[in-house]
């Protein structure tokens, strides 16, 4: 009944859009509406143009962050056995020790495992004044000397930048003395207009330096690789655990629970999956043009989208037998995810979402959502580009401005040595004639109701202006914005580090999804916020004591 | 996930941090502007340093951590930040409508020279800065110094901008806590009160950093000093610093801009150092220590008369920053217990000579390469019984089996450090309670079946 209720008071997606901008100053509220639109204003069959990928502006509490925290944190940070080593004050390098929540499981407890360790140059005064390089070039030489790690990187921050530190020249000098890979990211935060210009930094950088380095292709017939997946609260484990039951090989993760070999040999794998179209598809397209690996997007949160990613694999390698085991797989799967379903359903059934997070996991989790039955009001990313909207077709048309402008593009050209077609012409228009979704993506849009709002890089203001005008039974954000939405009695979950929860991926995964939204929404926490004298002020008679 | 690489060997590092024992300035200058009523801090830099920031106090506090930034890009990071702050300032008093904007700067705004008292004068021109309200700053170059040393500059920063003595003597004593708890403010409130002494404590993020749950979100709370208050902190008869390196730059400069003369005392945690709070308050305000402190006291040496046989000659390893490391050093040296290792990555000799006197025998260390991973070498080489400090500490806990009792910051894995205070004596007799029960719990796990015993 409640839903019913709401949906009567629910404003028109228009309504709402003037209700957000109106306090702005006029030149934010022109910039502003441009980023809020409904799927319904778009043309027959396809999605509003949304204006994303432009900068945060200043003073707006935005949920963006930087782009080292893109690059050392996001992409970097899943990887155990690479020495990290932050170039730059302190605290970019204490900030981003061990926060995210990748996980990680080495084979052995004495295997090389540096996660837990934060390494930092600590640049003083002096080093800003006169260079950091001697420092940084003595850093790299004691991180070797003890703890002899087979590659070293090095993260500069915003003031290398500016000092003009040439951490790529060290890393260099340093590889060829040390006789082990060190390489460096110029991932200044300034860069860029968030995180995902730290993504694109990184990708280039492990593609230049590390993948394609080792030829040895690891055992298996059919040899994947997963990209844009960061093994936050354990949801790699549960994917490597469906992709090893149905024969599947996993060459090389794009870094959860990931190792340095893995980036070695990814160019060994005969077929490339996306997770994170945002943060990792430069990866992929750069793996197809060097060495031919086709690559698909898939998704493994919500049960149904881990069921058809794993159809999808098995129906690109075309092997019988293995799609006979993906399918004894699922059928194995399926029944307990959906007995828990079920059970949660009628307390779930009807409610509503609002999910505002990273470049795919506002998309990914509706999915989740509408397997017990909550429907998605409204959602956007922090920094996804218009195609992770609007779907790849438009890469062509978005321009491309002077912040991107700034970001390198590696000029990739074919390996003649390992460059190897994996499928025929003739074959991928085959698959592609059965729907295969070779290289595509469609984007946030596509999924989403016609009434429902899309806002990109939402903030603090905008986000209370929603709870105030939808009441949505769940607001899913990132650490900033959790407690100011909780404060107003809406239950709030994490999305980037999931609070303490997860694996949500996969099916074991999406169990423990139903049940953490279960717990939340239903939570007897939400009926405790006014006292019995807040609830009944008026005192009817003097209590008489005898 | 545990600190498997970390030889027991000791080689000499000139460049490279392991492990962190502290954060950047800019952290701690947020932190002391949520402590004004009204207040919006601001980072002016690359926006990657203020949701670092937030992140932190948000996972520390587990309440909401509002805080704005200039978000430079490439061309700001070229031509100066000027037109990033303008805008910055004329959309937070439109959308938030504080009362006051703390500037605080970072490694990148630094580098450039941004001058954040020249743009601010430049808003007030254009017409920027609505009446009545204000835009103060703090210069916290993140590659000075440590956090402690951005919640320094921001508190100078707020005596700076707002202290005036206008002539009429208001006969209230200043409280300047130090980096400490929300929980810590409230209770040195309490003491003061109960001490009837009227004092104005800033900057104070009681009631701000450990809100109440009540459907209700409020971006300025009802708490926090007010900018009247921390304005008449000019006429008051005097002020008690807590902690050097938190506290004493603002104490002096009250001193000299205003002539409110200033004594500097350690931060109030364990016996020794509240006896000398509670005294010197008494004397300054020429009040009398009523009974119901007495007997707090009374109390708390109580207590570590009960439990005495069990903190005895336990050895401790410390990591956290310097005001809260001398104070704990000599609570523990109260208790016959004995700090052995002690590190703090905020730089400063005299940190050293300090706790050389309350302990002798320790080891310490303070700044560059005064980290957890030398902490975790020094544990290595001389095991302790105990370790006192952040969160980061429980992977050398878990590494090393030694109980572990949380303090400092940040604490990302535990309650209690918003709502209880460890300062005072009833702070003493909390962390009394917290290191007794993590000694006796290692004690009950590890007994054999035999000597495992009821009563302790």
């Amino acid at each position: 009944m409640a839903t019913i209720d709401k949906k009567r008071t629910l404003p028109t997606p228009e309504e709402a859009r003037q209700e957000i901008i109106k306090k702005y100053p006029p030149k934010v509220a022109r910039k502003r509406a441009k980023q809020i639109v409904t799927p319904g204003e778009g043309g027959q069959g396809c999605a509003p143009e949304i204006m994303a990928n432009v900068r945060t502006i200043p003073g707006i509490l935005t949920m963006r962050g930087c782009t080292y925290a893109g690059c050392k944190g996001v992409i970097l940070g899943p990887t155990r056995d690479i020495v990290n080593i932050t170039h730059g004050p302190i605290g970019c390098g204490f900030y981003s020790w061990l926060t995210r929540r990748n996980q990680t499981r080495p084979p052995t407890p004495e295997s090389e495992n540096y996660m837990t360790y934060a390494f930092s140059t600590d640049m003083q005064d002096e080093d800003i004044i006169f260079g950091g390089e001697k420092k940084l070039r003595a850093a790299v030489q004691e991180a070797y000397d003890l703890f002899h790690p087979k590659a070293i990187a090095i993260f500069s921050t915003c003031p290398v930048g500016l000092i003009g530190d040439d951490v790529h020249a060290i890393a260099k000098e340093m590889k060829e003395k040390l006789g082990i890979n060190v390489f460096a990211f110029s991932c200044e935060g300034y860069k860029g207009v968030s995180q995902s210009a730290g993504h694109h930094i990184a990708n280039n950088q492990i593609f230049r330096h590390v993948v394609g380095t080792d030829d040895t292709p690891p055992a298996g017939k059919f040899r994947i690789t997963m990209l844009g997946e960061y093994n936050i609260g354990g949801d790699a484990f549960e994917i490597e655990r469906l992709l090893e039951k149905c024969g599947i090989t996993l060459v090389a993760s794009f870094s959860g629970n990931s190792t340095y070999d893995q980036f070695a040999r990814a160019h060994t794998a005969d077929l490339c999956t996306v997770m994170c179209h945002r943060s990792i598809n430069y990866v992929a397209d750069m793996l197809e043009q060097k060495y031919g690996i086709p690559w698909i997007k898939v998704n493994f949160i919500g049960a149904k989208a881990s069921a058809k990613s794993l159809r999808r694999i098995a129906q690109y390698f075309g092997d019988k037998e293995l799609m006979d085991r993906v399918e004894k797989v699922i059928a194995e799967e399926m029944p307990a995810v959906e007995a828990v379903a079920a059970e949660v359903l009628p307390r779930t059934q009807g409610k509503t979402a609002m999910l505002f997070v990273g470049g795919s996991r506002a998309h990914h989790y509706q999915d989740l959502f509408s397997e017990i039955g909550m429907t998605t009001l409204s959602a956007g990313y922090e920094f996804a580009h218009r195609d992770d909207y609007e779907g790849r077709q438009v890469i062509p048309s978005i321009k491309v401005d002077a912040d991107s402008r700034n970001i390198e593009e590696l000029e990739v050209v074919r390996d003649e040595k390992r460059f190897k077609p994996r499928k025929s012409e003739a074959e991928m228009q085959e698959l592609m004639a059965q729907g295969f979704p070779y290289k595509d993506y469609e984007g946030m849009m596509a999924q989403m109701s016609k009434d429902s709002l899309v806002i990109d890089d939402l903030n603090q203001y905008e986000a209370e202006k929603l709870l105030d005008l939808y009441k949505p039974d769940v607001f899913c954000a990132g650490i900033k914005e959790k407690f100011s939405v909780q404060k107003r009695g809406v239950p709030m979950k994490q999305l980037h580090s999931y609070d303490s929860g997860g694996p949500y991926a996969g099916f074991q995964g999406a169990v423990n999804f139903y049940r953490e939204i279960d717990r939340l929404v239903n939570s007897k926490v939400w009926s405790y916020l006014q006292a019995p004298w807040q609830k009944n002020p008026e005192l009817s008679a003097t209590y008489v004591w005898e | 996930m545990l600190l498997r690489h970390t030889p027991p060997e000791i080689a000499d590092r000139k460049a490279l941090t392991i492990n962190p024992a502290k954060t950047c300035q800019p952290i701690g200058a947020m932190y002391a502007a949520f402590g004004i009523k009204g207040c919006l801090p601001h980072s002016h830099g690359s926006q990657g340093c203020c949701a670092y920031h937030r992140s932190m106090l948000t996972r520390h506090y587990k309440e909401p951590v509002s805080a704005t930034t200039s978000s430079f890009t490439e061309g700001a990071s070229v031509f100066g930040g000027q037109s990033n702050l303008l805008a910055a300032i004329e959309n937070i008093f439109t959308v938030y409508e504080p009362d006051v904007i703390a500037v605080h700067t970072t490694c990148l705004s630094e580098t450039i020279g941004d001058d954040i008292p020249q743009i601010a004068d430049k808003a007030m021109k254009e017409g920027k800065i609505p009446a009545g309200k204000c835009v103060i700053h703090a210069n916290t170059p993140s590659y000075v110094g440590s956090h402690v040393t951005g919640f320094s500059n921001m508190v100078k920063g707020m005596v700076h901008y707002f202290s005036e003595k206008t002539g009429r003597h208001n006969g209230k004593i200043n409280i300047l806590p130090g980096w400490v708890e929300p929980a810590d403010m409230e209770e040195l409130k309490r003491l003061a009160k109960l001490m009837e002494v009227k004092s104005i404590l800033f900057p104070d993020t009681s009631g701000v950093m450990n809100g109440p749950l009540t459907g209700e979100y409020h971006m300025f709370p009802e708490g926090g000093a007010t900018v009247a208050d921390i304005r008449d902190a000019g006429n008051s008869t005097g002020t008690l610093a807590l902690g050097e390196w938190a506290s004493a730059d603002a104490a002096r400069l009250l001193d000299t801009k205003c002539k409110v003369p200033c004594k500097i005392l350690d931060l109030p945690i364990g016996l020794a150092a509240t006896d000398r709070f509670i005294d010197t308050l008494r004397q300054v305000a020429g009040t009398v220590v009523p009974d119901s402190v007495s007997f707090e006291r009374g109390q708390l040496v109580d207590l570590i008369s009960d439990y005495h046989m069990w903190t005895f000659d336990k050895k401790v390893a410390l990591v956290g920053d310097p005001d809260q490391l001398i104070a704990l050093c000599e609570f523990l040296v109260t208790l016959d217990m004995r700090p052995t290792h002690v590190i703090t990555g905020t730089p400063g000799k005299r940190f050293e000579e300090r706790i050389r006197e309350i302990a002798p025998e320790a080891n310490v260390k303070a700044g560059q390469q005064a980290d957890m991973f030398l902490l975790h070498q020094w544990m290595k080489n001389e095991p302790v019984d105990l370790i006192i400090g952040n969160t980061y500490c429980k992977y050398m806990a878990r590494d090393l089996d030694i109980p572990l009792v949380r303090h400092g910051f940040p604490i990302l894995d535990r309650p209690g450090h918003q709502y209880f205070p460890t300062v005072g004596y009833k702070g003493a007799m909390r962390l009394l309670e917290a290191m007794l029960y993590a000694i006796l719990d290692r004690k009950d796990r590890d007994d054999p079946e035999e000597t495992f015993e009821l009563v302790i």
